[in-house]
């Protein structure tokens, strides 16, 4: 991560990338928990950059990550509005933004993370994923009905 | 209307009014005794209930059905080797219906999903019991209206599920709730706050005395010695919270006493002669509510 030198610019704080996804208005401090969200670690293969707490108009502070040769699925995306709802999506090929998007909160979220109820028949080894409804009190588990109120990036399986 | 019976939260109070009076009729004996003959229900026991298994036993063949089953012994070996999901998808193709009880929360849900055949959830872990409200219901209605009635809930409020599950069914009805239980044993919070948003009145009490005038069901629950450090703290706590007829002398004339059994030292025997007891009525309502169920399920 480089040091914030021209907060009007931030686009040249990472190296611009060619093709790829940049996730822009992500809340300050949050960018490492998109990441994780992702389920970008370093065994895998992307290209990452990352620029916490930029100072920013609208915001105060934000946070941005970039992601070389890796264009996002809607699905992946939504994902990101559980910690984040106002990050923009900014799809980029041949170094253009080519696709503007915003994520949208989902109504149900599988296989990403694991209710923390012992006793729930999701942390068995059946045959299943985790299955999350989104309410506005916090994730549902559709299994054993218990409640993930704050705190979700801590879940991630 | 699925065709799974999961959990009282998916019912409405017309689809509980309707479940129940199907089940009336059943009881007035006004009933097709060969209604679902051919029919096969496996009941499939991960931990022991007897009476619930009985239960459902009886009323499949009260409706000319049979059912099948297996041992708890070998459903737990079963369970040991086997996914339940794949258990699910193998007896669905020896039944009509599948009845499940399971340790685990949410097992009667993943057993929906994988069978192939409608699933009635007798009990999954500390989670839903639907057919154990319906009964709880049934029997109170047997007396009186459920329509903004006081109930109390006394007991272990915090592990006992068929309170709970009776408490969301009970704010269907606009009745108020009075809890007392011990502490540590409270109603959890996030159902009060749950229950609240539904426009139920909780009040908690120190004592049944401080509220034994106005109520109109007193609904017991076990509380287990387990749950206390040693057994002198146990017989402390559960002697105040014993239902005597001393203490039911000051009830309403109509006021019933509710335990969904087996009881341990929570009544007085001597409670049993008076007509404020329900709760052998309540477990004997429990094979009329089952046939209901099943005749929605499998017909
Ligand atoms: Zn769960």
């Amino acid at each position: 991560m480089k040091k914030q030198e021209d907060p009007e610019n931030e686009g040249l704080l990472v190296r611009r990338i060619n093709n790829g996804t940049v996730i822009d208005h992500i809340v300050g401090g949050e960018a490492l928990n998109v990441v994780k969200i992702l389920g970008i670690t370093g065994t895998t293969t992307e290209s990452l950059s990352i620029a916490t707490n930029v100072p920013s108009g609208q915001m105060g502070k934000k946070d941005i990550v970039k992601l070389s040769n890796r264009e996002l699925s809607k699905e992946e995306v939504d994902r990101i509005a559980l910690i984040s709802p106002g990050a923009t999506i900014n799809i980029i090929r041949n170094y253009k933004v080519c696709e503007k998007k915003g994520v949208e909160i989902p109504d149900l979220i599988e296989g990403l993370v694991r209710c923390p109820n012992p006793g729930c028949i999701s942390n068995t080894n059946e045959p299943i994923r985790s299955r999350f409804l989104v309410t506005p009190k916090g994730l549902h588990c559709a299994y054993c009905d218990w409640v993930i109120a704050r705190d979700i990036t801590s879940h991630i399986i | 209307m699925t065709r799974h019976i999961i959990s009282i939260r998916d019912f409405d109070r017309r689809q509980i009014d309707r479940l129940l009076d199907n089940a009336k009729r059943i009881d007035a004996q006004k009933y097709d005794r060969n209604a679902l003959c051919g029919k096969i229900l496996a009941t499939l026991f991960f931990e022991p209930s007897t009476r619930t298994r009985m239960s459902f036993e009886a009323a499949i063949a009260r409706l000319g059905g049979t059912s099948i089953s297996v041992g708890s012994v070998e459903a737990c070996s079963m369970a040991k080797g086997e996914t339940l999901a794949d258990t699910i998808r193998v007896v669905s193709g020896y039944a009509d219906a599948i009845v499940i009880r399971h340790p685990k929360e949410g097992a009667a849900r993943l057993a929906a999903h994988f069978a192939g055949v409608p699933v009635i959830n007798a009990g999954d872990g500390s989670g839903q019991h639907p057919s154990q409200t319906l009964l709880d219901l049934y029997t109170i209605r047997q007396s009186m209206k459920l329509d903004g009635i006081n109930v109390a809930l006394i007991g272990d409020l915090r592990y006992g599920r068929t309170a709970h599950s009776l408490a969301s069914a009970l704010s269907l009805y606009n009745a108020k709730l009075h809890t007392i239980s011990p502490k540590g044993l409270e109603l959890p919070s996030s159902l009060i706050t749950e229950l609240g948003e539904r426009g139920m009145e909780i009040t908690d009490h120190q004592e049944i005395h401080d509220i034994i005038k106005e109520v109109d069901v007193i609904y017991v629950t076990r509380i287990q010695r387990e749950r206390f450090p040693d057994s002198a703290s146990y017989f402390n706590v559960a002697s105040s919270y014993r239902i005597t007829p001393e203490l039911l002398a000051s009830a309403k004339k109509h006021a019933i006493v509710l335990h969904p059994l087996p009881r341990v030292d929570e009544i007085d025997p001597r409670v049993d002669q008076l007509p404020h007891a329900k709760y052998f009525e309540q477990s004997k309502n429990g094979v009329p509510v089952r046939m209901a169920m099943l005749l929605q399920v499998i017909q």
